[in-house]
Order: structure tokens, then C-alpha cells, then sequence
């Protein structure tokens, strides 16, 4: 027996903040002073809280140690390990804490959390089976192969999952769809494309708890009759494809995976097919045209993939945290205790990548009907720099943004889609107030008119027309029928695309306009970006009231437009300046502002 | 399932489950727009212009793909709708070069028609325009991707109908485009140039480059033909302008090539206009030729024929006929040779056919063809063996390959990889020369197992013992040795052909006798007899010809043996019944083959050759023997359109018609009599075949009186049982397959149902003999026509004329 268990977050956050030169001299340390044997070493899943990575969590004390550095090994060493003290110059500490916290629970970012998905990631190796056998693991794969199929999908509908890979649909459902089509040969699919930019759910769990994934597949395969899977896995997830593969190969190793699994005569063969990493591959019918060999684009349903799927077969695809989820469901009991988090709709939990304006981003997993405020205040910490919070894009690139006034909404699917965002794959960006509505729905529809896989009119040339108003609206050239034109041009995109991306990708534009519409006409009619942002909509002027002449601007400014004398009020040559934004991050005293093209230092509205 | 009941546009209307909503329109004849739907390929669901409301949906839906709902309401053309469609219009536009003036696709293009539909002159969007390099690398056809709209059509046809996957759609987004990879020039790419993707374009992105500036469409007539070209007779229509073909497009319809075609077909017709085009008699005169009048070169000709009849005899003189006659001129060009007194006539091209025709007369009594080119689409295994249809037979090609596509098993054994390989379940890449071996070792692993259809053995076939025992020692291991396959690989094919509800063998005609070409086809038509695959749908034996009436001028008595319809001249009643018929009497004597006739000897008997249409010097086996057996002539007619090789020898050459300058029929493959259209004058002197031939019959002194082709096909018909039913009143209709014995019979699919011609099915013991492999030479190349290896008889008469020679070389026509 180890007297401590030592997990080293090894996931992809922690590992490009230095996580393995960190573990390589913690052993040192341990070998030098004799006691490598009375403690385990493990390089484990994230814990979500990467922003502080890297990170060391220290079992069963519980303690969580954060901001590493190799130099802090030998005193964590001497002092915790051999001396029992816990050391507090390496905890958790931040506005929101008022004394360093030790312990997991009383660390603010998870204090409103609640882990199914992730529960494993972190406190197991996730290399080794055995550990996710201690924990539970395989136990409800056992159940189902005594179950009757269709009992199975029963159970799951009954449970309320619904799929986490962004339309949110019920899962026992789809299930019993493959199920009940004719053919003897089907296929079980996992979407690990995870093609949202913001959003590294997915590859946390593949890194932190694969057996997970390749239960869940299997009591898929169980319920819905299939006997092969496919995990479609972006090629730039190498850590997540090499856990997948060793924990395939541990599976097979103890007869989990391959012929009569648990001797119940229930057959699984598993394959990885690596995607190239288009965002449209993760929509599921371009995802099969891929896994086929065919350039990823999608096709009209029906036919389903549960009638004709991956080389024509019943298929059922489903996303990574929606096969999480199912041993969970599937194990004794299981389906009544997930029943009780969550709203009536949406049941269960559900991981967000929260990241932008906030204070602490990082994953963070809550029962479905979390409201926003708790997420971004309570466990985001607030807004950086103690800003206004402005809005946040729920649901990635084809999302929506929900402004500040709807601050209560809990997160759920219908919630979300009602104030017109999507969960999606449970991206939330917060943004302040110098973020620009105009140029927030600029960026994220250039990414998705990028893309638009091009195989349908209204998405590739529409997207396409609605981008270039938008840009013509940031650089001050809007005219007034614009915003109907774009109104008019998304609705018809969402209404005749073919698929998911042309249905969603004007989210973000008619939610900012739906939202701010105020900031659009400001931009169209008085040339004037209130957020600092279009660049040929504002001009950066200094007070000269409160300006103390302490040059920190001047120093900063490249292309020297910044004039005054000493310990004098300095002036901005608007001619010179090209609204960098260097000298309005640089000033201490916040006398820098965003005025409209050619006022003076009166602050516009 | 029961019918789904529905209504569009205020109109009930009841439909199988699984109609899509845009065909249940169509039955009620509204007509919702499209640019990227096709019948013929899976459900694409792309541009989005079929958009359609359906009451109570929660978005439009794309009527091309959107199956029908019990009760479903549908509005095509409300106001929602409109509305989309005329977004998607504009938005088409505002990334459309408007170059409608001079664009070739104006009055057929479907952009150009929507945009008028509805109303959309202008785009009320503006911005980035693609600006793509316009690419006429190629011989064929300009490809201007800036007005491509990105259906996703021409993909579809060329990676799925065709198989060539020349193309593909290429990046993403706004910059999406159309084109082969890397953005290659199409020129550099698999393109066959079959032309599939031009002829589905619904805009003006493919040209084809003839055209430019030749002509609108509302400018051209549309005359229907037949390709010219291969025995499969695609049906064709020549779009004419000012005695002019300026375009070809496929017939949509026809049950033959059903829209398709192949470079041939599509590009091979300029000849026509060659300039090389013989316009005018020609007599040799002093060593050279010169113009003379039809009557100075009528006159020589009856003077010089007369003369060594009456010097040699009537067996001095000799015909030589064509495959690419129509039926009317091969009936007329044997009935004058025999009118003269002999059955010395014979086509040298029949030569590289001769041991197919052998061995499917011997085994089943009938060389043709057994079935539809079309049941091989349907069948649910295929054999094909030592050829390759892509490049002899396209649209066969096609037809194997949407069966592989359905799910038939395909299997391909030839010795070099070939595109079906791509589409098939099983390759055996054997020895080339060893494709007897292996369909022994298949017959007895079929025989081994039990796999034998052994009712259809019993009671319509004979010789089963001789071939058991024959076949006993080519067991799978035996053949792998021989054919380097593995035994396994051997079985397994033969399971897969016997196996099967009704399978099919496509080989080729072009199977030479020096190579054991009889031998091989008597093993093919084995399997056939073992597993019962003959005498029903979607079964039987394929061996198409290379040239286009190979079929019918063999069926017209272009032989020396038969006469029409193969009626044996032995049979006296034949002769009394073409005697009578004909005014003249008809000799018992057999005729002469065109290949004794070459054999070599200086002393041939034959004094004089009329040659019509074909080119044996550029064609034979040892071209200088031909030659110099033409040379020692007393007197030689050549009539073909062009100076070639052969007509260059001859002491009168006449000009001859092309097949689009006269009516007439042509037999193809599949027994198919089809009638092609005059499309054009003449050019010159030039006057219709049949005319030449009635013309010099009555300077013969023979009283023919023929008006035109339809008396002389209804006198074929008379005289001949097989097309006793077929006229060109029906003909105008379709074509009929022979044999039609009456005017009530709709034609026959295929042959042998319920008796074979010759009654029992023959089997028959072959063995296989390693042979040396013909010599490589500079014309044993692969032969375009028959894809067969070692072909020597690369006359290039026509497509050497044509663009198609930027593409295909070495072709038999
Ligand atoms: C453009 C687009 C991208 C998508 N990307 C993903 C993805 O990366 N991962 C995913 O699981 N689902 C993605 N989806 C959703 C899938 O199409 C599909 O609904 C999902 O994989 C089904 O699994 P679930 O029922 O478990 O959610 C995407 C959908 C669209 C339209
Ligand atoms: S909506 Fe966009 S991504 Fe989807 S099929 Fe159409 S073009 Fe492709
Ligand atoms: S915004 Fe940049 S360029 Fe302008 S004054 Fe400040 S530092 Fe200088
Ligand atoms: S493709 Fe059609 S719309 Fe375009 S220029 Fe040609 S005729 Fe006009
Ligand atoms: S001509 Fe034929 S082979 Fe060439 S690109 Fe078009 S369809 Fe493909
Ligand atoms: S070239 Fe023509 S057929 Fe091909 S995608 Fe473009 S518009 Fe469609
Ligand atoms: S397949 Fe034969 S008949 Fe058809 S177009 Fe080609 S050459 Fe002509
Ligand atoms: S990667 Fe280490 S906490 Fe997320
Ligand atoms: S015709 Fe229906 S989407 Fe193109």
C-alpha cells in the first residue's frame, strides 16, 4: 500500500504548462530522499481548473497545490510529505478566496460543481484499467449484457439523457431507432471531432477516463446491436488517440473487448479513425462520408444514420460526454440517481469550457439548470479586472449571445435555445464590456462561412454576403438597410441549409442584433464603436483632467503619437495613432478613453 | 405498405411511401425548379432552389429529397417560398459572371431560366466574386468554374456513373470549387472525356469547344442518330446548323445508353467533316487518280466487272462488305455480288470476331449476344474476364458497375488493373493467356461442390460427362499453379458466379483464334450452361463487337455461307425464295472467305474486289500480304468516304456516304434495330450508299426500283423471319430486338428462353494449352475497340480524323 496517492495533472492544459518537468523532478526528489516507494506517482486527467496549471492534487489529503513550478518540488517534499505540513505559498489563492484554499471543495471554482462526467478525470490513471475497475468501472457493461436490449434504450430514455454533442437529443431514443432497424450488421460511432474551437470537454475525458468511453460504446453496441465502433478522433488529439489505444489494448487484455465478451456471446470490435479536423466532420453525416473515406460533407436525412449509416449500415453516433454518461445510467440504480439532478427538460450534468472575460476559466461540469450568474460569479470568479459583464456566447461558434439582463437564465437545452443560443457543445465565452457585439458576430461567423463544407447554396454564398456586411459595418461603411438585409439573409440561411452548420451560423448575428441592436445602429448611424474595437469608429483621447503626465503611454506607443510635457497632460495626435490600444492598457490611471471620431475628451454616451 | 395521401398546391394526390415530395409534384405535373437533382444519383440535396413549404415544419424543406407524409400540406410556391428562391437566386448571381450574351448555354440554361421564373434581373448583394483560371487544356471542352453553381452533378456522374473520378469538390467555404485534384488542369487528370459531366451541366460551366460561336439552341435541329462507332448503338442526336453537326448530345430515353455516352460517341462524330472527305468519283489513270463524272465511273466499273465475268466466271469476283454499312446498304451490297452470280462475299473485320461468333454459334446455336446490355445493371454476379469494357465498351462499363454498386458480386479477372477493380468484390490478377485455366478450375470447383444447376443440365443442355470429365483435373490448386492465383481465389470466384440468383459474363468478341479465342469462348458459355445463367432476365453472355453494325451486316448475309438472317444457302428453298424474290438466280456454290481470299496465294482465283467501306491494308494481320493480294487485282472498287490505305490501290474509287448524311438502320449488339435519321447533304457528289448500289445494279441490267431505305428494309423483312415484325413505322418509335416475327411482337430481350437455337445447350471439352503470346509488335497495342491485347488492326479510319485521336489512339474505326 502507497501511504499517498500523487496526482500530476497529464492532460493536454497542464502538460504545455510544464506538468512533466514538474513530475520528473518531483521523482528525483523522492528518489534522493529515499522515500520514492511509499508513494504513487500518477500523470492523471484534468481536473478542469487549467487556467492554474500546473497541478498536483494530493490524495487522501485532498490538498490542491497550483501554479507549479519544478523548483517548488523539494519543499513540497520535505514539508508535506515528510514533514505532514501542508505548504501554503502553492495553494489556491485569488479574489475570490480570502485565505488560500486547501482543499479541493473549498476552492470557489468548484464549489457549485457536481461531477459525473469527470468523475474519474483526475483521480484515476487514466493508463490503467484496473483502477477504473476499482472505481466501478465495467460493472454496468456486466448489468447490460444480462439485460434485454430494448430494456436498455428503456432505461437510458427513462434516465432523460439527452446527447451532449449539441442537438441534444434523447439518447435511449436513438438508440431503439438502431436497434429496431432491419440488418444484422450495425455500428456504433463516437463523435470525439469536438470541432468547437473553445471547447476541450471531450478531449478531457478521452485523456482522463477513456474506459469510460469504450463502456459506454459497448452497452451501446449491447442495446442497439451492433458489433463494431468507430471513435472518429481529431488527428490533434495525439494523447487522447495513444489513451484510447492503450486502454483498447487493456480491454481487449482482460476480455472486454473482441469475441464473447463476459462470456455472454456479445461480440465488439473497436477502431480509431483519426478526422482531419474539419469543423463540419463533427456533423454526423459528414462525420460517416469521413470515416468512409470520403471527403467530409453532409447528405439530407432521412435516411438517418440509424436506418443507413457508416458503410450503409444502422448506425448510432454519439457524442463523447453523452457515452460518459451511460455507465452511470446503466449501472444498479443508476438512471434514478441521474434523474434527480437537472431540470424537467434536461437531465444531468453538463461540462462547460468557460474561457474569456473571466476570472477563472478553465472546465467546469454542473447540473443542467446552472443559471449563468452562478457559472460566471460563482464559479468563474467574476470578471477580469473587475470589468462590467457584458454577454456571453453560449454553445461556440453557432451559438448565441445572452446579454447581461438575462443574467438568471439557466442553462439547459430549451432555456438556451428559447433566448436564441444553442447548448451546443457547451462553450460559454464571457465578454465585458470592450467587447464589440458588431465585431463578436463578425469573428465567429467568419469561422463557421470558413468552414461551410460549400456544398449548399444558401450557407456557402450567404454566410459568405452576411460576413461582408458585417466587416463593412466595422469599418464604418454600414448603411442603414443593412441590418434587414442581414436579417432577412440569416433567416432564409437557417431556414433552407441543409445541415446543422448553415441552420446555426447566423445564430450569433441575430442574437447580437435581437441583443444590441443599439450597438449596430450606433455603428451604422454615428460611426461610432462604444467598445473600442472598429478601429475607424473611435478615437482614443486622453483626460486632461485627470492626465499626471507619468509617460507610461508615451513609452508604449510605437509609433510615437503621444506628445506632453513631463508631469503635463498629454495629448493624442489622432493623425499618428493607429488605435493599437497599447497606451490604454499601459495607463494606471484610466485616463485614456474611447471617444467618437473627432469629439473631444467628453466620453461619448 | 399502403399509399401516403397528400396535397400540394390544393391538389390531393396519393403516392408510394419513400416518393419524395418533388416526384409526387411532378406526377401532378408542377413543376418545382432544380439544378442539383438526379434521378441517377443519390440523394444530393444541395442547391436548395427546390425548397418547398410544408405546413407545420419548422424550416423549408428541399422537395428533391424530403420523402412525403400522411397528410402532408405543401405549398410550392408560396410566398416564403418565392421569397428563398429568389435569395438563393440572388445570391447565385451576385457570384456569377453575367455573361449571358455570349455564354453558350443561354436559352438551356437553368440559372438563366430561374432568374426569369422569378424575376431576378440583378443581385441586390455585391462583393467578392470567384475570379478562377479558365481551363481548355484538353482537345474537348473549356471548363469556367466562375460559372460553376456548384450542383455537384458532374461529380456525381463522373465518380459514380462513369467511374473515372476525375473530379471532386475541392476546399471549403466561399472558395469551394469543382475541379480535379490539386486544381490540375482536367487535362492532367482521369478524365475519359466521356463528356457526362457537360452533358448534365445545368449552367454554362463545361462548353464543349466545338460549339463556340456556332449556334444558339433555338438555332439548331435535333436529328436522331446512332454512334457510329462501337456494336453497343447509343442512341444519339446530332444538333445541326447549316448542313453542319455543331453538337451531340446523348437521347435521355433511350434504353440503350439511357443519357449516356463515351468520347466516341460524344466527340467522335467530326469526321464527318473532314476535309480528307472523298467528294467525287475518282478513276486511276496513268498511275493517278482523277475526277470523273458517276457515269464514266459507272461505266468502267460494269465494263471491267463484265469483262473478267465473262473472261474467269462469276467466282472471280469478290465483295467485300462493311461493319459500319447500314443494314439497307450490306443487304443491297451482298444482294448485288450474289445478283452477279457468286457468294464471294465476306467483311475482312468479321476476321478478329470470327472465333467468338464460333463458339456462341456451337455451343448455343446464335453468335449474338445473349441479353440486354441493360439486364447486366440488374444481375446479381458478374464475371468479367479478359477484357476491359471501360475502354471497348463504356457504357457496358457503366452498366457493370451500377450493379457492383447495388451490391452485385463482381469479380474481374484480367491480368492488369483496371478501373472496375475499384468496384469489385473479388480481383484476380491471373497470368495473362491463362483465362482458359481458370474458367476450367471454376467449372470444376462448381461441379466439385454441387454448385451446378443440375435440372437446367438435364433438360436443356448436352455433353455435361464429356465436360466433367474433361475439367476433373483442373482442380483450384492445379489452376493456381497455371494462372498464379490462389486456389482460394478460385473457388471463391466460382462460388460467387454459381451462387447467385442470375449472373452474368462479360467478356469481349475481339478473342482471336491463334490464341485459343474459341476455346475460350465454348469455356465461358460452359459456366454459363452449368449454372443455368442463359435463357432468362438478367443472365447470359456478353461478347460485344467493335464496330457498330457488326451485328447487322452479318445479319444481312455479308457472309459467304448464309444468307440474311443466317438462312443457309445449302437449303433449297432459301435459294427458290430468293431467287423469286430477287428476279435472279442464286448460287449453291459457298462462297469464299475474305481470309482464304488474303491467304496469300499470287494465283488466287479472284480477279476483281468491290470493297465498300472497309480498310483491310491498314487492318490485316500482315498488312503487305493484303496489299500485294489487292495489287495483283485485275480490277479493284473501293467506296469509302476517305482516300485510306486500301482505296489508294483500287483502279475506282467511289465516295461514300457518312451515317449521318442517310437514313437507314443499324443491328446493335443487343439484337437492337435501330433507325438513324439523314442529317445532313451530302457533301459534293456524294450520294447515299444504297443509291450508288441501286444505281449500278440497273447499269447491271438488274430492275431495281427501290425508292428509298424503308422499301429496302421491308424487303429484308420479308425475306428475313427475325425481322418479319420490325418496319421503320415502328422503328420510329424504338428500336426492336430481333427476333420480332410479327408485327404485334414487342422484340426479345434475350435469347434462348425456352429452347436454344440449336436446341440443346452444347458443352464442350476444352483444354487449356499454354500458348506463345503473339508477338509484341508496334501494333500490338490494346485494341480500342475490342480492349484486346495484341490487336493488330489499328486502322484509325475514322477517329484518326476526329479530336477523339487526342485521346484515343490505336482505334479499330
Ligand atoms: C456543424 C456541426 C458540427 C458538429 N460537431 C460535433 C462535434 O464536434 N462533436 C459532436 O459530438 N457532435 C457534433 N455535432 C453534432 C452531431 O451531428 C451529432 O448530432 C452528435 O454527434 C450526436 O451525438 P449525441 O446525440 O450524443 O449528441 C455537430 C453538428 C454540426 C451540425
Ligand atoms: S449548411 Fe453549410 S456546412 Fe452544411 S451542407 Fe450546407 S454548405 Fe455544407
Ligand atoms: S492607441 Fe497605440 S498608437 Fe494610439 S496612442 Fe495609444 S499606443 Fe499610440
Ligand atoms: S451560365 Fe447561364 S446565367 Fe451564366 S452566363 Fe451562361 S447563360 Fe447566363
Ligand atoms: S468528361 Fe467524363 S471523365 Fe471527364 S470529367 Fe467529365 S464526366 Fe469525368
Ligand atoms: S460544373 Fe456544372 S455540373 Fe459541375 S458542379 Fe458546376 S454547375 Fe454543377
Ligand atoms: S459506348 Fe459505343 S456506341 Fe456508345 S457512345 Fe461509346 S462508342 Fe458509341
Ligand atoms: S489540463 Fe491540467 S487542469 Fe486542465
Ligand atoms: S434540387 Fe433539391 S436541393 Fe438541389
Amino acid at each position: 500500500m502507497y501511504e499517498k496517492h500523487i496526482m500530476i495533472c497529464g492532460a493536454t492544459g497542464c502538460l504545455s504548462s510544464g506538468s512533466n518537468q514538474i513530475a520528473e523532478a518531483l521523482k528525483e526528489e523522492l528518489e534522493k530522499q529515499g522515500i520514492k516507494d511509499k508513494y504513487r506517482l500518477v500523470m492523471g486527467g484534468c481536473p478542469g481548473f487549467c487556467e492554474v496549471g500546473p497541478i498536483i492534487v494530493i490524495y487522501p489529503d485532498e490538498v490542491f497545490y497550483c501554479r507549479l513550478k519544478t523548483k517548488d518540488m523539494a519543499e513540497l517534499v520535505e514539508q508535506h510529505l515528510i514533514g505532514g505540513e501542508i505548504v501554503e505559498r502553492l495553494l489556491y489563492k485569488g479574489p475570490d478566496v480570502e485565505a488560500p484554499a486547501r482543499f479541493y471543495d473549498t476552492i470557489p471554482f468548484y464549489s457549485k460543481q457536481k461531477f459525473n462526467v469527470l468523475r474519474n478525470s483526475g483521480i484515476i490513471d487514466p493508463e490503467s484499467i484496473d483502477e477504473y475497475i476499482m472505481r466501478g468501472g465495467y460493472r454496468a457493461l456486466k448489468r447490460a449484457l444480462q439485460m434485454d436490449p430494448q430494456a436498455i434504450c428503456d432505461e437510458v430514455k427513462d434516465a432523460g439523457l439527452r446527447g451532449r454533442g449539441g442537438a441534444g437529443f434523447p439518447t435511449g431514443l436513438k438508440w431503439g431507432f438502431t436497434n429496431k432497424a432491419p440488418g444484422d450488421k450495425k455500428y456504433i460511432v463516437c463523435n470525439a471531432d469536438e470541432g468547437d474551437p473553445g471547447a476541450f470537454m471531450d478531449r478531457s475525458i478521452l485523456e482522463g477516463d477513456p474506459h469510460a468511453i469504450l463502456e459506454g460504446m459497448l452497452i451501446a453496441g449491447r442495446a442497439c446491436g451492433a458489433d463494431e465502433g468507430y471513435i472518429y478522433c481529431r488527428a490533434e488529439y495525439p494523447l487522447a488517440i495513444r489513451r484510447l489505444k492503450t486502454a483498447i489494448q487493456q480491454a481487449e487484455e482482460y476480455g472486454l473487448l473482441g469475441t464473447n465478451i463476459l462470456d455472454s456471446g456479445f461480440n465488439f470490435k473497436m477502431n480509431i479513425k483519426e478526422g482531419a479536423g474539419a469543423f463540419v466532420c463533427g456533423e454526423e453525416t459528414a462525420l460517416l462520408a469521413s470515416i468512409e473515406g470520403k471527403r467530409g460533407m453532409p447528405r439530407p436525412r432521412p435516411p438517418f444514420p440509424a436506418q443507413v449509416g457508416v458503410f450503409g449500415k444502422p448506425t448510432t453516433i454519439n457524442n463523447v460526454e453523452t457515452l460518459a454518461n451511460i455507465p452511470l445510467i446503466v449501472r444498479e440504480g443508476g438512471a434514478e440517481e441521474f434523474k434527480k439532478v437537472g431540470t424537467e427538460g434536461s437531465k444531468g450534468t453538463k461540462v462547460f469550457a468557460l474561457a474569456g472575460k473571466v476570472r477563472n476559466t478553465g472546465l467546469v461540469e454542473g447540473p443542467m439548470g446552472i443559471t449563468i450568474e452562478e457559472i460566471i460569479f460563482d464559479v468563474g470568479g467574476g470578471i477580469q479586472g473587475g470589468r462590467e459583464f457584458k454577454a456571453v456566447q453560449a454553445g461556440g461558434p453557432s451559438g448565441g449571445c445572452i446579454p447581461q439582463d438575462l443574467i438568471n437564465l439557466p442553462i439547459d437545452y430549451d432555456s438556451l435555445t428559447k433566448a436564441g443560443a444553442i447548448m451546443g457543445s457547451g462553450g460559454l465565452v464571457v465578454m465585458d464590456d470592450r467587447t464589440c457585439m458588431v465585431d463578436l458576430a463578425k469573428y465567429f461567423l467568419s469561422f463557421t462561412q470558413k468552414e461551410s463544407c460549400g456544398k449548399c447554396t444558401p450557407c456557402r454564398e450567404g454566410t459568405k454576403r452576411m460576413l461582408e456586411i458585417l466587416e463593412r459595418i466595422s469599418e464604418g461603411e454600414g448603411i442603414p438597410e443593412d441590418l434587414d438585409t442581414l436579417d432577412s439573409l440569416a433567416h432564409s440561411i437557417k431556414d433552407s441549409s441543409l445541415c446543422g452548420l448553415g441552420q446555426t451560423c447566423p445564430n450569433p448575428v441575430l442574437t447580437t442584433i435581437r441583443y444590441f441592436r443599439h450597438e449596430y445602429e450606433e455603428h451604422i448611424n454615428e460611426n461610432y464603436c462604444r467598445s473600442g474595437i472598429c478601429k475607424p469608429l473611435f478615437q482614443y483621447v486622453i483626460d486632461q483632467e485627470n492626465c499626471n503626465g507619468c509617460r507610461a503611454c508615451v513609452r508604449v506607443c510605437p509609433v510615437d503619437a503621444i506628445e506632453g510635457e513631463k508631469k503635463e497632460p498629454h495629448e493624442i495626435d489622432q493623425e499618428l495613432c493607429t488605435r493599437c490600444g497599447s497606451c490604454i492598457e499601459k495607463c494606471r490611471f484610466d485616463c485614456i478613453m474611447i471617444t467618437r471620431v473627432g469629439s473631444e475628451a467628453d466620453v461619448g454616451n | 405498405m399502403s399509399a401516403i395521401k397528400l396535397t400540394i398546391d390544393g391538389q390531393e394526390i396519393e403516392v408510394a411511401p419513400g416518393t419524395t415530395i418533388l416526384e409526387a409534384a411532378r406526377q401532378l405535373g408542377i413543376d418545382i425548379p432544380t439544378f442539383c437533382e438526379d434521378p441517377e444519383l443519390p440523394p444530393n440535396g444541395a442547391c436548395r432552389i427546390c425548397v418547398v413549404e410544408v405546413e407545420k415544419a419548422r424550416a423549408l424543406v428541399a422537395s428533391c429529397v424530403a420523402p412525403v407524409g400522411p397528410d402532408m400540406v405543401v405549398h410550392t410556391e408560396s410566398e416564403r417560398v418565392i421569397n428563398a428562391r429568389k435569395n438563393n437566386l440572388s445570391l447565385m448571381l451576385a457570384n456569377h459572371p453575367l455573361d449571358c450574351i455570349t455564354c453558350e448555354k443561354t436559352g438551356e440554361c437553368k440559372l438563366q431560366d430561374y432568374c426569369y421564373r422569378y424575376g431576378v434581373a440583378s443581385t441586390e448583394f455585391f462583393g467578392a466574386v470567384k475570379d478562377l483560371p479558365y481551363d481548355d487544356t484538353n482537345a474537348f471542352f473549356l471548363r469556367d468554374m466562375n460559372k460553376c453553381i456548384l450542383c455537384g452533378i458532374c461529380v456525381g456522374k463522373c465518380q459514380q456513373v462513369v467511374g473515372a473520378g476525375a473530379i471532386d469538390f475541392t476546399k471549403r467555404g466561399f472558395g469551394t470549387n469543382v475541379s480535379p485534384g490539386f486544381e490540375d488542369p482536367i487535362e492532367e487528370s482521369s478524365c475519359v472525356f466521356c463528356g457526362m459531366c457537360i452533358d448534365n451541366c445545368p449552367v454554362g460551366a463545361l462548353i464543349p469547344k466545338y460549339v463556340t460561336g456556332k449556334g444558339r439552341p433555338w438555332q439548331t435541329e435535333s436529328v436522331p442518330s446512332v454512334c457510329p462507332y462501337c456494336s453497343l448503338g447509343c442512341n444519339i442526336n446530332l444538333h445541326i446548323k447549316d448542313n453542319e453537326v455543331i453538337g451531340v448530345s446523348p437521347d435521355q430515353e433511350s434504353p440503350v445508353n439511357r443519357g449516356h455516352l463515351c468520347v466516341q460517341g460524344k466527340f467522335g462524330w467530326d469526321f464527318v467533316h473532314s476535309r480528307d472527305r472523298v467528294t467525287a468519283p475518282l478513276v486511276r489513270s496513268n498511275g493517278v487518280f482523277v475526277e470523273v463524272s458517276w457515269e464514266e465511273a459507272l461505266d468502267y466499273i460494269i465494263d471491267n466487272i463484265k469483262d473478267i465475268q465473262s473472261r474467269y466466271g462469276a467466282d472471280a469476283l469478290m465483295g467485300l462488305g462493311s461493319p459500319k454499312s447500314s443494314n439497307e446498304d450490306s443487304y443491297l451490297f451482298q444482294k448485288l455480288i450474289r445478283s452477279l452470280g457468286t457468294n464471294n462475299v465476306d467483311s475482312y473485320t468479321r476476321h478478329c470476331h470470327v472465333s467468338a461468333v464460333d463458339g456462341m454459334m456451337d455451343a448455343f446455336g446464335n453468335a449474338a449476344t445473349t441479353n440486354t446490355i441493360d439486364e447486366v445493371a440488374a444481375t446479381d454476379a458478374i464475371l468479367v474476364i479478359g477484357a476491359n469494357p471501360a475502354e471497348s465498351h463504356p457504357i457496358l462499363d457503366y452498366r457493370v458497375r451500377e450493379a457492383a454498386q447495388k451490391g452485385a458480386k463482381l469479380v474481374v479477372a484480367v491480368p492488369e488493373m483496371i478501373g472496375l477493380v475499384d468496384v469489385s468484390t473479388a480481383y484476380l490478377p491471373l497470368e495473362a493467356g491463362t483465362e482458359l485455366a481458370l474458367l476450367n478450375g471454376m467449372a470444376n470447383v462448381i461441379i466439385s461442390e454441387g454448385l451446378h444447376d443440375q435440372d437446367f443440365v438435364d433438360k436443356r443442355t448436352e455433353g455435361f460427362e464429356e465436360l466433367k470429365k474433361a475439367v476433373e483435373k483442373y482442380t483450384p490448386e492445379h489452376v493456381a499453379g497455371i494462372t498464379g492465383l490462389e486456389a482460394e481465389a478460385v473457388r471463391s470466384a466460382a462460388r460467387a458466379y454459381a451462387s447467385a440468383e442470375k449472373a452474368v459474363i462479360v467478356s469481349d468478341a475481339g478473342v482471336r483464334e491463334e490464341t485459343g479465342g474459341a476455346a475460350f469462348v465454348r469455356a465461358l458459355t460452359n459456366l454459363a450452361l452449368l449454372t443455368g445463367n442463359v435463357g432468362k432476365e438478367s443472365t447470359g453472355v456478353y461478347l460485344p463487337y467493335g464496330e457498330n453494325n457488326l451485328q447487322g451486316m452479318a445479319d444481312m448475309g455479308v457472309l459467304p455461307n448464309v444468307i440474311t438472317g443466317y438462312q443457309h444457302l445449302q437449303d433449297q428453298k432459301v435459294r427458290d425464295k430468293f431467287s423469286k424474290s430477287w428476279g435472279v438466280e442464286i448460287s449453291e456454290t459457298p462462297g469464299m472467305t475474305a481470309a482464304e481470299a488474303f491467304e496469300g496465294r499470287k494465283n488466287s482465283s479472284i480477279k476483281a474486289m468491290y470493297i465498300m467501306g472497309e480498310n483491310p491494308v491498314a487492318c490485316g494481320g500482315d498488312r503487305l500480304k493484303v496489299a500485294e493480294n489487292l495489287e495483283n487485282l485485275d480490277f479493284l472498287v473501293v467506296q469509302d468516304i476517305f482516300m485510306t490505305e486500301t482505296a489508294s490501290l483500287a483502279d475506282v474509287v467511289l465516295p461514300a456516304s457518312a451515317f449521318a448524311e442517310k437514313l437507314g438502320t443499324y443491328t446493335n449488339v443487343e439484337r437492337r434495330v435501330q433507325l438513324s435519321q439523314t442529317a445532313l447533304e451530302p457533301p459534293g457528289e456524294v450520294f447515299p450508299d444504297w443509291a450508288v448500289l441501286v444505281e449500278l445494279a440497273e447499269w447491271f441490267g438488274f430492275e431495281w426500283d427501290y425508292t428509298g431505305p424503308e422499301e429496302i428494309f421491308d424487303e429484308i423483312a420479308s425475306l428475313t423471319p427475325e425481322y418479319s415484325g420490325i418496319s421503320y413505322y415502328r422503328l420510329a418509335e424504338q428500336g426492336l430486338q430481333w427476333p420480332c416475327p410479327d408485327e404485334d411482337h414487342p422484340g426479345t430481350r434475350f435469347l434462348h428462353e425456352d429452347s436454344f437455337s440449336r436446341g440443346k445447350g452444347l458443352f464442350a471439352a476444352v483444354d487449356y494449352k499454354p500458348e506463345a503470346l503473339p508477338a509484341s509488335s508496334e501494333h500490338a497495342a490494346v485494341c480500342c475497340a475490342t480492349g484486346y491485347h495484341g490487336c493488330q488492326c489499328l486502322s484509325e479510319t475514322l477517329s484518326k480524323r476526329s479530336v477523339i485521336s487526342a485521346f484515343k489512339k490505336g482505334c479499330c474505326v
